[in-house]
């Protein structure tokens, strides 16, 4: 690479093709990824022409007979369209507004815990939930919020029947949240502690001499620091607002709360994959994604004013 | 540092806070870790008991013998270092060429990656995909699809940047290959990075249920986390699990104790790699905060 690139200064730049020879091994580097990423990821892109299409198994995507929006129409007039989507935007709102919060608190927090043995410990104790599956984490709702719970029996004490939680359809987005709060939070205040172990000490001595308290150094020296990172983290979860996972919402489903557990994730699954409507779920699913995207670029641009210019991208 | 009256009672509160932010997170897995040891009958009656009487290993006995559990055990232990293993190769195969000064094509592959990371196929297309390739129910299905992360390549690509060019240069003067220079260079300094998204790879696939629950219809090759789904959350009690002969309220407690002790066994492997491998876990996300 610098021998050629030293040549160059002097000679004409050797041609692509030239450059490729010499250099095929870079690019035998190279093909793993990128026919992975073309088969995987390129040809489903293109494979979602199926949203726009009769899908049928004999014929095959490639072959079978346009539609047009159809399906999108169908899927926008349904009469289930209003719930599955407001519960997936109330689910993922609701989820940023209470979760974003909590790990810059504890971040704040755990950054006043002055002895580094007892912050590490700390620390340890906060991050373990991050490496629970969601199958065990959704297992645990389940035997806690159990009627015959340790919760309910706790509640016993003030109320006299047990509740089941876990059938409740009001109860549904809350055991979401705060259980999604409960397994991510501690992790997600990693990046914020990182961030106010590098303010300089001193900036903390002088603003004490002059006179300032705990909560103004925090106002003024350490949520500052943190927020450039806010905006990042911001867009990041914003721009996914419509892209809420599927694996939780889906085990935490039961016959009872489907009205307000049924988002777009599991209803493209169900439609899809269990009832076989292929065609129809690639509208779904792609009307979701085009939301995303508008999304991503439209909180960029907000943050952007905002934050002097300053975006993701 | 002097505090003032009202600092010190600031941070009194904080420290009581941060004690029970610290029991909200402990209690639950403690209660489960505690219940995985009882009897059946003193939990469902008792609650929670310290009572070295009350105690029993019968559930772990339960599912040690259960074929399910210990086949999705080994199972997901094959799909978790065959999903890391591709992970790594692809990745930092990918990461290096683009880190070299001077590559020609870097532009053009990377927005060809990057592309991947705002649009894509969606679900039911790329199952299509993997149907026509004839992956459904094997191991290509869980390891390959999800082996290519833009993710990984840009922070394998981060890293790779960081290391002195002078090796390079000079190695290159004295005639070596790129195969040569990367495996005898780069490799050796890169070991931070690769244990880090192999660490990253193998527990993200070892807690995942959805790859397997779409592509795998043969249950006989389930990973632990779906042989766990159908005793947490669908309540099925495994066959074999428990005798024909006990009664119902028998087989209603055995399951929940199978509940707990499953709930243990299942993350027993990362909970002894956490304590140990905590350095590395943080710095998975710092490494992922430069851009």
């Amino acid at each position: 690479m610098t021998t050629d690139s030293k040549t160059n200064v002097f000679h004409k730049k050797k041609s692509l093709f030239q450059y490729m020879k010499q250099n095929y091994m870079l690019y035998l580097f190279l093909a793993p990824a990128i026919i992975l990423t073309i088969i995987f990821k390129y040809i489903p892109m293109y494979g979602s022409i199926i949203a726009f299409k009769d899908f049928s198994p004999m014929k095959g995507i490639w072959a079978s007979d346009w539609v047009g929006l159809e399906h999108f129409t169908k899927f926008l007039t349904s009469p289930n369209f209003g719930d599955i989507f407001m519960n997936t935007l109330k689910l993922s709102v609701y989820g940023l507004v209470l979760g974003f919060p909590v790990p810059i608190i504890l971040a704040l927090m755990l950054n006043q815990v002055k002895r580094a043995s007892i912050k590490k410990n700390i620390q340890l104790i906060l991050y373990a939930p991050n490496f629970i599956s969601v199958v065990v984490i959704t297992g645990m709702l389940f035997i806690f919020l159990s009627p015959t719970g340790p919760i309910n029996t706790i509640l016993s004490f003030f109320m006299d029947n047990p509740i089941s939680f876990m059938s409740d359809p009001d109860a549904f987005v809350s055991i979401y949240i705060l259980s999604g709060i409960w397994q991510g939070a501690g992790w997600a205040s990693i990046i914020y502690v990182a961030a106010l172990s590098n303010v300089d000490p001193q900036l903390h001595d002088a603003a004490t001499i002059d006179g300032a308290s705990l909560l103004q150094r925090v106002k003024h020296i350490d949520l500052p620091t943190l927020k450039p990172m806010m905006a990042v983290l911001f867009i990041l979860s914003a721009g996914g607002i419509m892209g809420i996972g599927f694996e939780k919402a889906y085990l935490m489903q039961t016959a009872m709360n489907i009205p307000t557990s049924e988002i777009i994730a599991t209803y493209v699954y169900k439609v899809g994959l269990q009832a076989g409507d292929y065609a129809y779920s690639s509208a779904v699913g792609l009307f979701n994604s085009i939301i995303n995207v508008i999304l991503l670029v439209f909180v960029n641009y907000v943050v952007k004013k905002l934050n002097e210019g300053e975006g993701l991208y | 540092m002097n505090y003032s009256k009202k600092d010190r009672f600031l941070l009194m509160i904080n420290k009581y806070v941060l004690i029970i932010a610290t029991l909200i997170i402990l209690l639950p897995l403690l209660y489960v870790l505690l219940a995985s040891f009882l009897e059946p009958n003193v939990l469902l009656s008792k609650g929670i008991s310290f009572n070295p009487d009350d105690w029993s290993v019968q559930g772990y006995v339960k599912i040690l013998q259960n074929e399910a559990i210990i086949r999705g055990f080994f199972y997901s232990i094959l799909y978790s270092v065959g999903f890391a293993l591709a992970t790594v190769i692809v990745s930092i195969l990918a990461a290096y060429p683009l880190s070299v000064e001077g590559f020609r094509g870097t532009k053009v592959i990377m927005i060809f990656f990057l592309i991947t990371m705002f649009f894509s196929g969606g679900l039911i297309p790329t199952y299509l995909v993997v149907k026509d390739l004839g992956m459904l129910n094997s191991i290509w299905a869980i390891i390959l699809p999800g082996a290519i992360s833009v993710w990984n390549i840009i922070l394998a690509r981060t890293y790779f940047r960081a290391i002195p060019k002078e090796l390079q240069e000079a190695a290159k003067i004295d005639g070596a290959s790129d195969l040569l220079i990367f495996f005898k260079i780069i490799l050796p300094l890169s070991k931070p990075i690769i244990f880090v998204l192999a660490l990253y790879a193998f527990v993200g696939q070892w807690n995942s249920y959805f790859d397997a629950m779409i592509y795998l219809e043969d249950a006989k090759l389930h990973p632990l986390q779906l042989v766990l789904r159908s005793i947490l959350i669908q309540n099925e009690v495994q066959p074999g699990m428990i005798g024909d002969q006990l009664a119902m309220a028998e087989l209603k407690k055995m399951s929940e104790m199978i509940k707990y002790s499953s709930i243990i066994l299942s993350s027993l492997p990362l909970i002894i790699m956490y304590p140990f491998f905590q350095k590395y876990f943080e710095k998975g996300v710092m490494v992922g905060s430069i851009k």
